[in-house]
């Protein structure tokens, strides 16, 4: 590990970039294409992970660790998997009404652990469809186009709105939709403009305005910022497209932009983490990542007077919490294209002082230095696709902008983000 | 268990004391002195606030009441619990005892029945000034009773009719009843019996997660018992903010409450004599055994048996009497207030809305409930305040919000207390300094709410709050600290 610290900038990057995207290599099932989520034996797929890893294969192209060629032929076998398989109401189904279960059995691609039907991740999953479709336009890869076509104009969004303005998170066969929403800013906008952009049954006008309304802006450690706790909801839908200088009407009126307020709430954790109210062990300016991940388990500790509780795979945030002291080895080096000297410093000082979070150059999903009866901190076990699709994306948007290049060119991203009302910077006409 | 008209039966000296306040067993009802300027019908927070207030205008008022005085709010709801979460708070506090005394702290062991005297003692004491013998003073003829409408300017209490001018019905509302197959056969506590127990129950499963089912499951699992609740939406608190409810969510559970969201309990049985509550979460099935249940999903308005149609007075079964921004019921001479026509159904509310009432129908005013800034809070440890617009309320007004917030962690004060968990956040109408709203989530949010009750009613905005020096160190401190951060902020844009 030392050899990978003491590496400058860009071979660094390249190192970890080039490693991360071995993952998705690695965990793809020959057969069906799907892509594991973790890298523990047994784990499903993931079908957000295979939207990241469609969407990492023109990075792989591009950067010469694959053939043109190889790459399509993968994408082109995911893609059929998806279209062959069977889309009903039924529980073991791997679909419904064009969207996907969460999670699929690797082999026969079917549901497993009654899972939802997913609302959020079949639009990450349908993001790395159209990465896809418009990075592979040759003659030759002409199938690539007509299937992507096919699975995004069947997605009918419309049903999943089931009568609301608003979406919720999913639906099961047994219950129908959860009675979770999307409440306030998040992740979601990808889902959104997807959801927008379609031409067969896009979302109500008002999809977006109604969940838009739960945002709030807000002051918090001297900064403004469209508040949401957990890092990671303000990387996914930056990972396909480049909000730098377009707007909404909500951040035409604050005269500001999502890829910003990315930019500000990079700073509110970073103070955060330097102020470090918890006291937790490892916090500074140059370590932070409170973000969705795993973690050490539902567990208790006391620790000099101080209850400690720890908790297992969940959503943490910034400063409302909730933080335990686990933070995302990975979530510093993903928010590059935001804030690279921050991004370099933590991840250099990561490497440097916690070595054990990084192996086979790919960074765990989890790291908690405070729980000090496992030694040297507890690391989560293996790894996490989601976490090692958004490093390859975030890491190549930074050093090239391929991915916002690629999709500043897709039609159904362009008319979903003008559907629910951005405009200016890339999105005027020339 | 279920709840019921009847008064509980007496069952120490401080209840006999409360009685003799609330309900004396050798009570007559005075003649009547008809016609009255105003018959109250309900001896509730409403009620008597209402009576207290026509006394002083000179009126001459007669009071009905068919249980005791003081309504839920005293004898079983908002008075009992704060005196038990109290006690819960205090044994609570001897977790910080190693941070406090180092090592070697002996754990105090519970005596619930103690708890429950103290409660009991100082409800009487409360009740005091409510007394039947000190409104029979004040000059108010007090009636208990069954009162019923019978006509649109008389009111009848067993045989004695009463003649008003006008009338003002305020007689609140009960526990939603359970629409749970078997719970009826099974038995179960509302809020009307649960501060009654004589023994802390090992297992209490808590059905419902609003206000009243959160406290009761954090009081009494710091109390010891083994709680489970479960509330069938997604989080607890549905009218506050998310992060306000997640905040409380892990609360609870750190105190070791069994937390079980987005769960409906589909039917109750009886096991080797323990019940056993039937769940469902999405298609899981589950069995959660318990040893008492407490049924807390709602208040339904009393309005039966009133002969409110008699009266020309409209009502709604669950919405309860209809009133309009006056107060004034569909019978010009009869007005509403409280929890039988509220939606917003708190103490506070019920009392202002009462002598919104009287001044209405009697002093000529024209005071509109619409204008009323309430102020409300749930009383778990965190508390959690909020008053005026939730800032989506806000945009759903097309009224831009921004919101300033500061962490009770960076709070001088709270830090010291050992309270540095939660946040003041505070409403302001973007591009002005005028506060829509707040929403507090700390240990003594209850009182700092207030702060903002006061500048909102004052019309303080931003820019005074910020001016407005406070104790050194204090919690509310965090309020100032927004204002502060506004007059920063505005200063650079």
């Amino acid at each position: 590990m030392d050899a990978l610290s003491s590496l400058p900038d860009e071979a660094l990057i390249d190192e970890l970039q080039r490693a991360a995207f071995s993952y998705l290599v690695e965990y793809t099932d020959a057969d069906t294409g799907l892509v594991a989520d973790t890298s523990r034996d047994g784990s499903p797929c993931s079908i957000a992970v295979v939207g990241f890893a469609l969407s990492c294969y023109p990075v792989a192209v591009e950067n010469g660790w694959m053939a043109r060629k190889d790459a399509a032929a993968r994408v082109l076998k995911v893609l059929q998997f998806f279209f062959r398989s069977t889309q009903s109401d039924q529980p073991d189904a791997t679909g419904y009404k064009g969207f996907y279960y969460h999670f699929l059995d690797m082999k026969a691609g079917r549901r497993v652990w009654q899972c939802e039907l997913s609302l959020i991740d079949t639009a990450l999953l349908v993001a790395g469809m159209l990465t896809a479709q418009c990075y592979f336009d040759r003659n030759d890869e002409r199938e690539i186009h007509e299937l992507v076509e096919t699975l995004y104009r069947r997605i009918d969004w419309r049903w999943a709105q089931n009568g609301e303005e608003t979406l919720s998170q999913g639906w099961k066969p047994e219950c129908g939709f959860l009675h979770y929403g999307w409440e306030g800013y998040n992740e979601a906008t990808i889902l959104y403009i997807l959801g927008a952009g379609s031409p067969t049954h896009p979302l109500s006008p008002a999809s977006y305005s109604g969940w838009s309304v739960t945002y709030q802006w807000e002051n918090m450690l001297a900064r403004d910022v469209l508040y949401s706790g957990p890092l990671f909801t303000h990387l996914f839908s930056h990972a396909w497209i480049d909000f730098r200088g377009i707007r909404d009407t909500f951040m035409q009126i604050r005269g500001s932009d999502y890829f910003e307020n990315t930019q500000n709430t990079i700073a509110v954790h970073r103070e955060y983490c330097a102020h470090n109210p918890g006291g937790y062990a490892g916090y500074g300016r140059d370590f932070w990542g409170i973000t969705a991940g795993d973690g050490p388990g539902d567990s208790e500790m006391r620790e000099n007077g101080r209850d400690r509780r720890f908790f297992g795979y969940m959503s943490r945030g910034v400063p409302i919490g909730p933080d335990d002291g686990t933070i995302a080895p990975w979530a510093m080096l993903a928010s590059l294209p935001f804030d690279a000297k921050a991004a370099l410093a933590g991840t250099r000082h990561l490497l440097t002082a916690y070595p054990q979070v990084c192996t086979r150059k790919r960074f765990a999903s989890g790291f908690n230095p405070t729980l000090s009866g496992a030694g040297s901190g507890w690391v989560s076990e293996g790894w996490y696709g989601l976490d090692q699709g958004l490093l390859v994306m975030m890491i190549e948007n930074y050093r090239t902008g391929l991915i916002w290049r690629i999709l500043r060119g897709c039609p159904y991203i362009r008319t979903g983000l003008k559907r629910v009302g951005f405009e200016g910077g890339w999105l005027t006409p020339p | 268990m279920t709840e019921g008209p009847t008064p509980l039966p007496p069952k120490s000296h401080s209840e006999n004391k409360l009685l003799d306040y609330v309900r004396p067993v050798d009570w007559h009802n005075p003649e009547p002195r008809n016609p009255y300027d105003l018959v109250i019908v309900g001896a509730g927070p409403a009620g008597l606030a209402a009576a207290d207030l026509a006394i002083r205008l000179g009126l001459r008022v007669a009071l009905i009441e068919r249980n005791r005085l003081g309504g839920n709010s005293l004898n079983a709801g908002t008075v009992p619990s704060k005196a038990i979460i109290h006690a819960a708070h205090a044994y609570a506090a001897k977790r910080q005892a190693e941070e406090f005394y180092a090592s070697g702290f002996t754990e105090p062991g519970l005596n619930f029945g103690a708890v429950m005297a103290r409660m009991a003692r100082l409800r009487t004491r409360i009740a005091e000034y409510h007394s039947a013998g000190r409104l029979q003073t004040l000059g108010v003829d007090l009636f208990f009773g069954d009162a019923r409408f019978s006509g649109p300017s008389d009111i009848l209490i067993g045989g004695t009719r009463l003649h008003f001018r006008k009338a003002l019905v305020a007689t609140g509302a009960r526990p939603k009843p359970s629409n749970i197959s078997g719970l009826d056969q099974v038995g179960y506590h509302t809020s009307e019996s649960i501060f009654e127990l004589e023994e802390l129950p090992k297992r209490l499963v808590v059905i419902g997660g609003g206000p009243l089912g959160c406290e009761v499951a954090q009081a009494y699992c710091r109390l010891g018992a083994h709680v489970t609740i479960v509330q069938n939406d997604p989080k607890f608190l549905p009218r506050e903010e998310r992060d306000a409810a997640e905040t409380l969510s892990r609360s609870m559970a750190r105190d070791g409450v069994v937390i079980r969201l987005n769960t409906t309990v589909v039917g109750a049985r009886l096991q080797g004599g323990t019940k056993c509550l039937d769940t469902l979460n999405n298609e899981v099935k589950d069995c959660i055994e318990a040893d008492v249940v407490l049924l807390s999903i709602g208040r339904v308005p009393n309005t039966e048996a009133l002969g409110l149609d008699i009266a020309g007075i409209e009502c709604d079964g669950a919405q309860g009497i209809t009133v309009d921004d006056f107060l004034c019921t569909t019978n010009e001479n009869v007005y509403a207030a409280g929890d039988v026509c509220a939606s917003d159904k708190f103490t506070n509310v019920a009392r202002s809305c009462a002598r919104m009432a009287v001044q209405n129908a009697l002093a000529g005013k024209e005071k509109r409930q619409s204008q009323l800034t309430i102020p409300w809070c749930t009383y778990c440890d965190p508390e959690i305040a909020h008053i005026g617009l939730h800032a989506w309320e806000a945009k759903k007004k097309s009224i831009p919000a921004k919101s300033f917030t500061v962490m009770m962690h960076d709070v001088d004060r709270a830090i010291l207390d050992g309270q540095d968990s939660g946040y003041v956040k505070i409403h302001v109408k973007e591009g002005t300094d005028t506060i829509l709203g707040a929403t507090i989530v700390a240990s003594r949010a209850s009182e700092m709410i207030n702060e903002i009750s006061v500048a909102m009613s004052a019309g303080l905005g931003m820019r005074e709050l910020s001016r407005v020096l406070h104790t050194y160190p204090a919690q509310s401190e965090a309020i100032r600290m927004a204002a502060l951060a506004y007059c920063r902020e505005a200063a650079f844009s």
